[in-house]
């Protein structure tokens, strides 16, 4: 019971939802980007919210099942296709579909996004590591000796105890006009200019975006405060400025600790979004309070149950 | 004692015990730390020590900003006690081959070789925060004399287990990274292993270690290289 990988995408790693209580060891949350999509692809295939999923950027894997009815989803907004009994079909995201000995998946690319997500019914036979099945590369944490997974890796699999269900959901991430931010613990570091123009003139996302950050390009934001911040924990979301004044959103796979001034901090229901947002695009930021964000928390709760009930 | 307390977004609350960096006002966030772990608050999901801050996160679905903060303000704090934070004996070979920048540190600190080394080895360092990379252990303090800026142009890749200093502080590089440290020697042991979460040579926060000095033959053999 396995899947062998012909082609392993660009960064595909095995993920769950995160790993807690090592912070303070340097070792980050990391976990699936996109958490509402993690959920839809176990609810899915009728696996545990706990197990892991397979995660890949931009570019997925090519896969070639080698067991007779495996339960398969793809999530995210992915362009793949499966060849089935040597017949080739086009995927379609949302919707399990069931594959045989032989069959392939070939996930050629995620669709103005970052993220996608894989898994089957009964999910993968991987060990938890520092408890959880998230990958971290930097510490090479995690499932697969802590790495990507690379072409020829043979995928072992559970053995699915579950009878196979047919399932599928409407779900499409959903497009934001703005960021919602909360002011960092260093916002009055920054010039009155630079607190203005961080809310009210766009950024691109740069090339130098992945699990760890995503560095940004647009308005300079001039730090007046001549004292640096001494060295200090960071969490992901959270928006940091070096001296050249360009901003770097701290993600899931961050490092722990950090010397540069936070400008300002992504509330909680925006998080699954700006990992989603692919390099070249831009956006805008929004400053909201706390209670606020703690509103649109509980209203993206809210609909992530909503949508999981409806599997 | 905490000074402030601040949101950091709406899922982590920001402690702040002051702006100097010291063993006293660390030993406070250190005591803040080992009780918040020892009491296992229900939506806790993180804590992050650092010198002078301690930063928490929680798990939105389960508490907010403002109940968790009424814990943290009543909260009772344990005392430190000796076991709960441990010392530890790290074995330092101090060859030249490890020793990347000892050149530079005799020069910008006009000491010879042997007197620098009087003031790493077999002195108590204390971890004031770990992290960064895994495992990463930011040590102090360093003796006045032999502290110095971090290299102008830093390294692409510092070896494992090196051993560097700056300003007030030591650390140990865990993995091979980039790093602007000045390296004085390595250390064959794995501070952090991925392999074992139960490491008995983990450097914690509030721990205090000492370095030892092996010969180079030693160095290999705790590798496992002959």
């Amino acid at each position: 019971m396995s899947i062998e990988v012909i082609r392993p995408g660009l960064n595909t790693t095995f993920q769950d939802r995160g790993r807690s209580n090592f912070y303070h060891l340097g070792i980050p949350f990391s976990g699936a980007m996109d958490t509402r999509n993690l959920l839809i692809t176990n609810k899915l295939v009728g696996n545990d919210r706990d197990d892991a999923v397979i995660e890949f950027a931009l570019q997925g894997p090519k896969l070639k099942i080698k067991q007779n009815n495996i339960n398969c989803v793809v999530t995210g907004n992915v362009n793949f296709t499966f060849k089935k009994n040597s017949k080739i079909f086009n995927g379609e995201c949302y919707k399990t579909f069931d594959l045989n000995n032989n069959d392939e998946i070939d996930i050629i690319s995620t669709n103005n996004s970052m993220y996608g997500y894989f898994s089957v019914s009964g999910g993968f036979q991987i060990e938890k590591k520092w408890n959880s099945y998230s990958t971290h590369l930097r510490s090479r944490l995690g499932p697969n000796k802590g790495n990507k997974i690379i072409e020829n890796d043979i995928l072992k699999l559970n053995k699915n105890l579950k009878p196979i269900i047919k399932k599928s959901v409407q779900y499409a991430n959903s497009k934001i006009e703005f960021i919602r931010v909360i002011k960092g613990t260093n916002f009055d570091y920054f010039s009155k200019d630079s607190q203005k123009y961080f809310f009210e003139s766009q950024y691109q996302v740069t090339n130098l975006t992945d699990r760890m950050g995503m560095r940004l390009d647009g308005y300079k934001l001039n730090n007046i405060k001549s004292e640096n911040i001494k060295s200090e924990g960071l969490i992901k979301g959270v928006i940091q400025v070096p001296p050249d004044g360009n901003p770097i959103i701290m993600l899931s796979d961050h490092g722990t600790i950090g010397g540069y001034p936070k400008i300002g901090v992504i509330i909680s229901a925006d998080y699954d979004k700006i990992v989603q947002i692919p390099p070249m695009s831009k956006i805008k930021f929004k400053m909201i309070d706390v209670s606020n964000a703690e509103k649109l928390f509980k209203l993206y709760s809210m609909e992530t149950k909503n949508i999981l009930d409806q599997i | 004692m905490i000074k402030n307390i601040l949101n950091l977004g709406d899922s982590a609350i920001y402690c702040d015990f002051g702006s100097e960096v010291n063993k006293e006002i660390n030993h406070e966030v250190i005591k803040y730390f080992k009780t918040l772990t020892s009491k296992n608050i229900k939506g806790i999901t993180n804590l992050a020590p650092s010198y002078n801050k301690l930063i928490i996160t929680f798990d939105l679905d389960v508490i907010n900003y403002k109940e968790l903060v009424e814990k943290i303000i009543n909260l009772k704090l344990d005392e430190i006690s000796e076991t709960a934070s441990k010392r530890k004996k790290i074995p330092i070979c101090i060859d030249e081959e490890f020793a990347l920048d000892i050149d530079r540190v005799s020069k910008n600190t006009n000491l010879n070789i042997k007197e620098i080394y009087q003031h790493i080895l077999n002195k108590d360092f204390y971890c004031y925060m770990t992290g960064f990379v895994a495992g990463m252990p930011f040590l102090g303090d360093t003796n006045k004399n032999i502290r110095l800026k971090r290299l102008e142009t830093p390294r692409v890749k510092v070896p494992k287990g090196s051993v560097g200093i700056t300003e007030q502080f030591c650390n140990i590089y865990s993995y091979e990274s980039p790093g602007g440290w000045n390296i004085i020697g390595n250390t064959p042991v794995k501070v952090f292993d991925e392999n074992k979460e139960e490491n008995p040579i983990l450097i914690e926060p509030g721990d205090s270690i000492q370095f030892y000095e092996i010969t180079k033959n030693e160095f290999y053999k705790i590798k496992g290289i002959k």
